[in-house]
């Protein structure tokens, strides 16, 4: 049987574009039809921009690579329309265990918090990821949006200017020469985008390999995750058993830095090691097996003019928590509603720099816990190797060591304290987590849930208190979403929203983070809030 | 509980208390002391549990300026 992942699902097509006399201009080209270039596609396409996506390949990722998605990464996929999917295909998992040496020291129950639509993550292969994405830009075309993926269309070159971008496109059937308004680089962590304009990419805080294995197992393995520090079948190194949907399992081992990638990823060599770990007596096949290698580092800029890098082509991060697709699906959140304005003149050119500014603080929050998870899990000192076994010993009597165990911290957003784009805290005692900057949690409505009501624009959430139903500031709209605690009788809404207010307006960005609260409206308060949201104070 | 290291004489019985635990590491190789210290530093660290007593303790063990 044919995998998904070796269907061309964007074969190459001879554009238009190709045979024309003089270079077309695209108003917003991306590179790369991963899982961030196509969430980048998606979000600007459904607001009606014209994007056009360039791929040097035409099938979708080989082998799981990403597997974890967090709830923020599936509530962003909610808004672009195919988290639903996603949720019904992954696997959701809450039973951990860790290991030591050669035994169990401890297992632990996630218990996520109540009142999510979405749970804390899915283990979902990313071939299936990017699939159901790809479904959604077919959805879009069919709908007439101006979307278009072209598959084996890589581009060799890059010229930038003040108000364009000149691509050179290598294809089956030749170059051509493409130009874009705006151009993003989704091209991953290697980018060649980042590359041919001699941008840095700055770091290197760490360095380490990965041996990353798909099996398939009909073996009544549990759905748990496990991780194992120093495992005699991994000695002084780190390794991770993951579920995965269709009986295929994902296994992470680390090898350490100086390795013969080669000889590691032979069969001869990988199934006994996975022999070891699983069990001499379990039945597996080996579907895919990779060599990852990972480094700590980011751009310095993540905007450069016309062009703007995201995901992985922007930073890298240790493996650990998750935090690479999930934060790349944030980086493009978080830039496609201030493209769209400034795209269409309703926000100042400078706006985009607040991306770069929010993300990269993003990125350095995301380095800093996955640095910390390296720290633990490949001790650099004899110190911090004792200090750390120490931890695991005591980890197995007594519970206060656990949450030192450090395996990963499991992504979870940023809050953009400090950005431009926020208004000062105007809610007396207001909760901590819906502080402007903050990503609006989610909370249940009835048989509905808030965050689903949020989003693609500017809203005005209103609990027990009154506004217009929507108003405009220099062209950008406000559009109002009233709601009273008493639509949540788990008292939710309440508790992340109000506190101990009995009101409150909150002006709601269009990626569902927070620019400005208080206990009542203001029209002049709010009005300014939007202009500061969208880069005009 | 006070914000505050205390750095003058609290243990009461002091003399009993260090030979006790000079009596933890007695018969402990070199790798096994440094292990028990670490857990011991782990498991007085969580007793206190107040952030900035724990920093001002970093500090003062230190012996810097």
């Amino acid at each position: 049987m044919n995998k998904i992942f070796e269907i061309p699902l964007y074969a190459y097509e001879r554009s238009p574009d190709q045979d024309a006399q003089t270079p077309v201009r695209r108003k917003v080209v991306i590179i790369g039809a991963g899982p961030i270039g196509l969430g980048a596609a998606i979000d600007l396409a459904q607001q009606g921009v014209e994007v056009v996506i360039l791929d040097d390949n035409d099938k979708v990722s080989f082998g799981s690579r990403a597997v974890c998605y967090a709830k923020r990464p599936l509530e962003i996929l909610d808004r672009l329309g195919c988290g639903q999917p996603m949720v019904d295909k992954g696997v959701e998992w809450n039973i951990g265990k860790v290991f030591f040496d050669d035994r169990q020291v401890y297992d632990f129950n996630l218990l996520p918090e109540d009142g999510h639509q979405r749970p804390a993550f899915i283990n979902l292969q990313q071939y299936y990821f990017e699939e159901y994405m790809v479904n959604r830009v077919r959805e879009l075309q069919a709908a007439g949006a101006p979307i278009e993926i072209r598959g084996r269309n890589k581009v060799e070159a890059i010229g930038t200017h003040d108000d364009h971008v000149t691509l050179e496109v290598d294809t089956p059937e030749g170059a051509y020469t493409l130009e874009a308004e705006w151009l993003i680089a989704c091209d991953g962590a290697n980018s060649p985008a980042r590359r041919m304009l001699g941008l840095d990419f700055v770091g290197r805080v760490f360095e380490d390999n990965f041996l990353i294995a798909d099996v398939i197992m009909e073996a009544e393995f549990p759905t748990e995750r496990w991780f194992w520090f120093d495992p005699p079948f991994n000695k002084g190194q780190s390794a991770l058993l993951h579920k995965q949907p269709d009986n295929v399992w994902r296994i992470d081992l680390q090898l350490g830095w100086d390795i013969d990638k080669e000889r590691e990823k032979r069969p001869e060599n990988v199934i006994p090691r996975l022999k070891q770990m699983l069990g001499d007596d379990v039945e597996f096949e080996l579907e895919w097996v990779s060599i990852y290698t990972f480094q700590c580092r980011r751009m310095e800029q993540f905007r450069h003019g016309r062009v703007l890098f995201a995901g992985d082509a922007a930073h890298q991060v240790s493996p650990f928590g998750a935090r690479g697709a999930n934060s790349g699906l944030q980086d493009t959140d978080n830039l496609c509603w201030k493209l769209k304005l400034v795209m269409d003149g309703k926000a100042p050119e400078s706006l985009l720099d607040s991306y770069d500014m929010e993300r990269i603080h993003g990125a350095d929050e995301n380095i800093l816990n996955s640095s910390r998870s390296t720290d633990f899990i490949t001790p650099k000192s004899d110190m911090s190797r004792i200090l750390r076994d120490a931890v695991l010993d005591l980890s197995e009597h007594y519970s206060f060591a656990r949450p030192l165990v450090n395996s990963g911290r499991l992504s979870v957003p940023c809050t953009y304290d400090g950005s431009p784009l926020n208004s000062a805290d105007a809610l007396l005692d207001g909760p901590a987590r819906t502080r402007p900057g903050s990503p609006c949690p989610d909370a249940p409505l009835g048989d509905d849930f808030l965050l689903p009501k949020l989003g693609d624009k500017f809203i005005l959430l209103t609990i027990d208190a009154d506004a217009p139903d929507s108003f405009e500031e220099d062209g950008v709209e406000v559009t109002r979403l009233a709601l009273s605690v008493k639509d949540d009788a788990s008292l939710e809404l309440k508790r992340r929203y109000l506190g101990e207010n009995d009101s409150a307006v909150y002006l709601i960005r269009p990626d569902q983070h927070v620019a400005a609260r208080r206990a009542s409206f203001d029209e002049a308060q709010f009005r300014t809030a939007l202009r500061r949201a969208t880069g005009k104070e | 509980m006070s914000d505050q290291l205390t750095l003058t004489p609290n243990i009461d019985g002091a003399d009993d208390f260090y030979a006790e635990l000079l009596a933890a590491h007695e018969g402990l190789a070199k790798d096994q002391s440094d292990a028990l210290n670490a857990r011991l530093v782990l498991v007085l660290a969580n007793h206190i549990g107040n952030r900035a007593v724990l920093s001002q303790a970093l500090e003062a063990a230190a012996l810097k300026e």
